[in-house]
């Protein structure tokens, strides 16, 4: 079973506050579907490539060139931001 | 359906603006016990279809789905209406721009009635995870309409929509269909480009339609299907239409039923399998045994990869660009790792009061499954898995031109039933998540009705296809249908 530091520490990696309340039930619900993921273990995968593009697309390129977004109007965008300020997208302090 | 529509349109018996009415009046009867829609866009609904009946005042010309009502899920991006994808940190967004889908049903004439409920961001089975409301089943509204699509499921059944669409991520679309009774398709992965969809899982995702028969499903799919310069993994289609394709004739074709599959199968539901498995046979179709020896980690392999990229995909929610913005006041004592604690606490709040507990579970179990020191061990096993996992199905798909089996495990169950064990609601997606994690088509349509509690519930029976053939996919689920 996750230890409750172990749970504080995935919480903090995911952005998620959570309460010392919530803490013992994540511990219980994330190690109950943890050990379920275990069954995995069995499967022998030696020499297997991880699968990159399911059905087998390769690269799709298109001309690195500057395009008008169309239909996305600024104001648009901005109206669903929480903060804006002088047309731009106002964010906390991040230094 | 959408046939006999067409011609009355067409013929001057009904107008677009009539029918779109007459929808919107089945809505406003049923929906506020249904609870299938979270939103109407009545005024552009009714525009759409003005200009499709003076289009066919003019010349007479319209596309097939022209003026034809339906619904799409809350998910998919419609410009200028709120886009919730069922969860409240999204309460306010309005979508600036149209998914890639929305803007070619609209450019075809198709008239989109509103916004269907779902699980939130699309997690979740039951549609009981919607931060809005609940979506009952219109065949027994003490129970569940199956989800994530649920509302566009409910919509379709509940004759609030001639066709809906919904994604599918693991199940989202076929389930719902199954539990309600109506056909449900899950495209190849990239013949539907997924750009305007709130992504959930990238490599699973796929946008598919509800209809009531396969003909209408077909109709809708083949609007939807194509290459598009802002979805990189979508695929050219070569307007292909895949009504075109539905002679109704299996006769040789070659269906597969996976003896592991049916290990542990409730009586009831075995029984109407056998059946359909009979039908296909008085059809032409031959059946083979066949075995799918990998089935057993399909589920593990799919929670490991999905849980990996919801945690990297709702990464994005963050208070930040867009959507809700929380600060508690109060502060954590957790390590802010260097980053300011306004920043970092702003994260923490938006997150926590933003999302519901599925979601944040999810989150967790992936940045857990993709946290050094167990990425090889989880997310790196589980795509090697899934390579193994496909070619099971490659070296099936020799033998076979399709692979029958249930589409749900049960019928549609109560409300409350499942939601305090997330495990148990997992294991409910058995047979859906191998076509998601492979890539290929898959379709479930009705198969027959049990008896519960003096209520007959639908089960779907679903076929998987080859991949990119969707053609004969239709085909093989259109002939089961009528006859």
């Amino acid at each position: 079973m996750l230890t409750k530091e172990e749970v504080k520490n995935i919480a903090v990696l995911a952005r998620i506050g959570l309460g010392e309340n919530e803490i013992e039930e994540y511990q219980k619900r994330l190690s109950a579907i943890l050990d379920y993921f275990q069954k995995l273990k069995k499967l022998d995968t030696g020499g297997v490539e991880p699968i990159g593009h399911i059905t087998g697309r390769k690269n799709f390129l298109r001309a690195d060139k500057v395009c008008e977004s169309g239909d996305l109007e600024r104001a648009d965008i901005l109206k669903n931001a929480p903060e804006i300020s002088d047309g731009f997208v106002k964010v906390k302090s991040v230094l | 359906m959408i046939r006999d529509l067409h011609q009355k349109l067409i013929s001057g018996e009904i107008t677009s603006v009539q029918l779109a009415e007459k929808y919107f009046g089945e809505i406003d009867k049923k929906n506020p016990e249904i609870g299938a829609f979270l939103a109407l866009t009545k005024k552009e609904a009714l525009e759409q279809a003005e200009f499709v009946d003076q289009k066919i005042k003019k010349n007479g010309k319209i596309d097939l789905l022209a003026g034809i009502p339906g619904a799409i899920k809350d998910n998919i991006c419609l410009n200028g209406a709120r886009t919730t994808a069922g969860s409240k940190i999204l309460d306010n967004y309005i979508a600036p721009y149209d998914a890639t889908v929305s803007k070619k049903l609209k450019e075809i004439g198709a008239v989109i009635l509103g916004k269907t409920n779902m699980d939130e961001f699309a997690m979740g089975s039951s549609t009981e995870n919607s931060a809005y409301q609940k979506t009952k089943n219109p065949r027994d509204p003490e129970r569940v309409p199956g989800g994530s699509s649920g509302g566009s499921a409910a919509a379709v059944a509940g004759e609030m929509a001639v066709w809906a669409l919904g994604s599918d991520t693991g199940g989202s679309i076929r389930q719902p269909a199954s539990f309600c009774g109506v056909i449900g398709l899950k495209p190849t992965y990239g013949r539907v480009s997924r750009y305007g969809l709130v992504a959930m899982a990238s490599s699973l995702d796929q946008i598919g339609p509800f209809a009531r028969t396969v003909e209408d499903a077909a109709i809708v799919f083949s609007r939807i299907a194509g290459e598009d310069a802002f979805d990189a993994t979508s695929a050219e289609n070569y307007g292909k239409k895949f009504e075109d394709y539905l002679n109704g004739n299996i006769d040789g074709a070659k269906i597969g039923i996976p003896r592991e599959y049916l290990e542990n199968l409730e009586e009831e539901i075995a029984r109407k399998i056998s059946q359909a498995v009979e039908k296909f046979k008085k059809l032409g179709a031959q059946i083979r045994e066949i075995s799918l020896p990998l089935s057993e980690y399909a589920l593990p392999v799919y929670y490991i990869i999905m849980t990996s990229e919801v945690s990297s995909n709702m990464a994005r929610f963050d208070g930040v660009k867009y959507g809700m913005r929380i600060s508690d006041e109060s502060d954590s004592d957790s390590d802010a790792n260097g980053l300011p604690r306004g920043l970092f606490e702003t994260y923490l709040d938006t997150r926590k009061y933003g999302l519901g507990e599925e979601v944040k579970r999810r989150i967790m179990l992936g940045t857990y499954a993709l946290s050094a020191g167990y990425y090889d061990a989880y997310y790196k096993k589980a795509q090697k898995a899934r390579s193994l996992i496909k070619k099971d199905f490659e070296k099936a798909f020799r033998e076979v031109d399709f692979i029958f089996s249930p589409t749900s495990p049960e019928a549609a169950f109560r409300f409350g039933e499942k939601t305090s064990d997330p495990l148990k609601m997992y294991l409910s997606d058995i047979y859906t998540v191998t076509a998601n994690l492979i890539g290929a088509p898959a379709i479930s349509f009705p198969v027959g009705t049990i008896e519960k509690e003096g209520k007959s519930l639908p089960i779907g029976g679903q076929l998987t296809g080859k991949w990119f053939d969707e053609e004969n996919l239709l085909n093989a689920a259109h002939a089961y249908e009528n006859n």
